[in-house]
């Protein structure tokens, strides 16, 4: 049975259309091309096929293979080519399909893209961006599932985006592309067939840097990434019904970091669980955590929590699977247990 | 055979007086600031390691000399010769080299990290091939914004192991890009042969994706410079990249540190590349017998280039280093 739209919350009064998570990215990489010649988007199978996942469909037609380049199954190659181009005048947009493949790039966006512009003494820039999935539960297995945001966060030069929503998807991506910095922008998988929301239909950007609040609540707050957003959305409505009010903040960018909303809300609310679809061990949510210990440690009332992937390679078999992602389920009992309620 | 008839049997001659002998200049002007830096090195004026190029500088000028001024470069940790023959001037390098705010990036790059957009210079780079993919995108922005500039990719044999060069060779070739991938094969990966880590043959695998190929004395720098000109020409019309292997030899060790060498290469073997076939010495003849200069032309040449050279080692050593504040600045443009 296919499983329905999730609807999200619209961020912006004005929002007059409803788009998928995967629309929005390309709605935004068309946008962006329209308006500057030197963006460019290349990876295998962004042309015709419009990906793995079909959501770049059409591109090709509007932009021409020159634009929209199907490259051989070259990681490392075609990412170290974005980045000479745009050193030297473009913003190629690299598609890297997978995010497990950031481990064959590492060198290229770590050693490289990362560090021109310090190296050089702020001489040369890398404007590229770097597309990439994130995200089980898809039964493709340890190597197609992982969620490596926490890789790229950990570099000092790297800029890295996690959209939840359409609208963040949509005005994120074309702030990424005009971006003077390298971006590894992350886009999960699921939500591509699952999420839908409304976005303006008038030009906007999102600015890198500014969390949002996807809900408002006042006994404990959940700071969601990525998938991880809608999960803590659900768990919040379960929490509704016991009365227990919870706050969603998505950080929405790893880097920059809006450390002054986690801090605020979590101050407000006293109580704060972490969920991510990283792995919890040195991770993404052990950075967030800690950004909210140090912040607003005297208004806490206990420790800060993580629900985070489960430390194992992400199992094949659905039943294996399934567990190692966090559920509402848990994200309610863990929240109603930190509320004695 | 008369000179005469021997001189217009030579191809050289047709590169011209003027830069035939600037040819020699710009060798000798990357030999005596690698003395320099070997010398400040040994003095512990100079931080972090020191990589020389000594041996191997018609190869830089050579590949330089033929490029345009607009047109890129990348390098390696063994950078300074191309640096300085795309156009760095040796104070800024100096600076740099010494950790000081004047340096060419500001003291954060240092001997391995020299990178200059004056110049064309994408930078170099301590990844070994690390820049094959910077400069096969160079060459692809310039083929898409029409430009007609040409990129030079800069490596050492150790290269050779790194499978990034064999993925931009292909995307070079399939797109036929204005790249020229300049394998400086002086036959030592740091402390070994490159026999014991190379199989096969070197040009044949460049050879394999079709891109032109060719294997020439990277000694003789006006046969570097005619070589490179003709495939950086190719390039430009649009008729896709070129792979030279330059043979040549490193005259120290992988780097200053590097003395005592002979577990893994012999003395004789040293002895006879520095008395044989030093491309400063081999070109400087070459230009006596020509007739193009005599000795006390290039003694000229060297003793204004000390000058140069010692005048850049001082305002070196006497330039501040930069304030630690600015360690957070040029993170992010």
């Amino acid at each position: 049975m296919p499983e329905a739209a999730i609807e999200t919350a619209p961020v912006m009064r004005d929002a007059t259309k409803e788009i998928g998570f995967g629309d929005a990215v390309r709605e935004a990489i068309a946008e962006e091309m329209r308006r500057d010649p030197t963006v460019v988007l290349m990876g295998e199978d962004v042309a015709e096929a419009g990906t793995t996942f079909k959501v770049l469909k059409g591109l090709v037609e509007e932009f021409g293979p020159g634009r929209v380049i199907d490259t051989p199954i070259s990681e490392v190659g075609f990412t170290g080519l974005g980045v000479g181009a745009a050193m030297t005048g473009m913003r190629p947009i690299v598609d890297i399909m997978f995010g497990d493949f950031l481990m064959l790039i590492m060198d290229q966006i770590g050693n490289q893209a990362a560090k021109i512009h310090y190296m050089s003494g702020g001489k040369w820039n890398v404007p590229m961006v770097i597309r990439a999935t994130m995200g089980a539960t898809r039964r493709s297995a340890a190597q197609h599932s992982q969620s490596l945001h926490a890789w790229p966060s950990h570099i000092p030069g790297l800029k890295v985006v996690v959209p939840s929503t359409p609208a963040d998807a949509k005005g994120l991506f074309k702030s990424a592309v005009r971006d003077n910095n390298p971006v590894v922008f992350f886009e999960d998988k699921i939500s591509y067939t699952k999420v839908k929301g409304l976005v303006p239909t008038e030009e906007y950007l999102i600015q890198l840097g500014v969390a949002d609040v996807k809900r408002e609540g006042s006994d404990i707050t959940f700071i969601a990434t990525s998938s991880m957003v809608q999960t803590a959305l659900g768990a919040a409505k379960m929490l509704e019904e016991v009365g227990i009010s919870a706050e969603v903040v998505d950080p929405r960018t790893m880097w920059p970091l809006d450390e002054e909303t986690l801090i605020n809300s979590v101050k407000k609310t006293s109580r704060c669980i972490v969920m991510d679809e990283g792995y919890g061990r040195y991770s993404v949510a052990a950075e967030l955590a800690q950004t909210v210990q140090e912040g607003a440690f005297y208004d806490l009332d206990g420790p800060v929590r993580r629900l985070c992937a489960m430390h194992v390679p992400i199992p094949f078999s659905p039943s294996l699977e399934d567990v190692t992602v966090p559920t509402e389920k848990q994200a309610f009992d863990l929240a109603r247990s930190m509320c004695n309620r | 055979m008369t000179t005469a008839t021997r001189m217009a049997s030579d191809p050289a001659m047709n590169i011209g007086k003027e830069k035939l002998l600037r040819l020699y200049e710009r060798m000798v002007a990357i030999r005596l600031f690698e003395e320099r830096v070997n010398d400040l090195y040994t003095r512990a004026l100079m931080p972090g390691l020191a990589h020389l190029y000594i041996g191997e500088e018609a190869i830089a000028v050579g590949i330089c000399e033929a490029l345009r001024s607009d047109d890129y470069i990348t390098s390696t940790h063994r950078g300074h010769g191309h640096c300085l023959a795309k156009g760095a001037t040796p104070d800024l390098m100096f600076a740099e080299l010494l950790g000081k705010e004047a340096g060419y990036c500001k003291g954060k790059g240092g001997s391995m990290h020299i990178a200059d957009p004056a110049t064309g210079n994408l930078g170099a780079n301590a990844i070994v091939c690390g820049s094959a993919g910077i400069a096969t995108g160079a060459a692809y922005a310039s083929k898409y914004l029409k430009n007609g500039r040409v990129a030079v990719c800069f490596f050492g044999e150790g290269a050779l192991g790194q499978g990034i060069l064999y993925e931009e060779m292909n995307l070079a070739e399939l797109w036929k890009l204005p790249v020229i991938f300049v394998c400086e094969n002086n036959s030592y990966n740091e402390y070994t042969h490159f026999k014991e880590s190379t199989a096969g043959d070197v040009a044949a695998r460049a050879q394999a994706f079709g891109v032109a190929t060719e294997t020439i004395d990277g000694q003789n720098v006006r046969t570097v410079y005619q070589t490179a000109s003709k495939y950086i020409e190719r390039a430009r019309r649009g008729e896709g990249p070129a792979f030279l292997q330059c043979i040549t030899y490193r005259y120290h060790g992988h780097h200053v540190g590097d003395i005592a060498r002979s577990y893994y290469r012999p003395k004789a073997e040293e002895q006879e590349w520095v008395t044989e076939k030093d491309p400063v010495t081999l070109h400087g003849q070459w230009l006596m017998d020509n007739g193009m200069a005599d000795r006390a032309v290039l003694d000229a040449i060297q003793e204004k280039l000390v000058i140069e050279m010692d005048a850049a080692v001082e305002f070196a050593v006497n330039a501040p280093y930069p304030d630690p504040s600015r360690v957070t600045e040029d993170i992010y443009a």
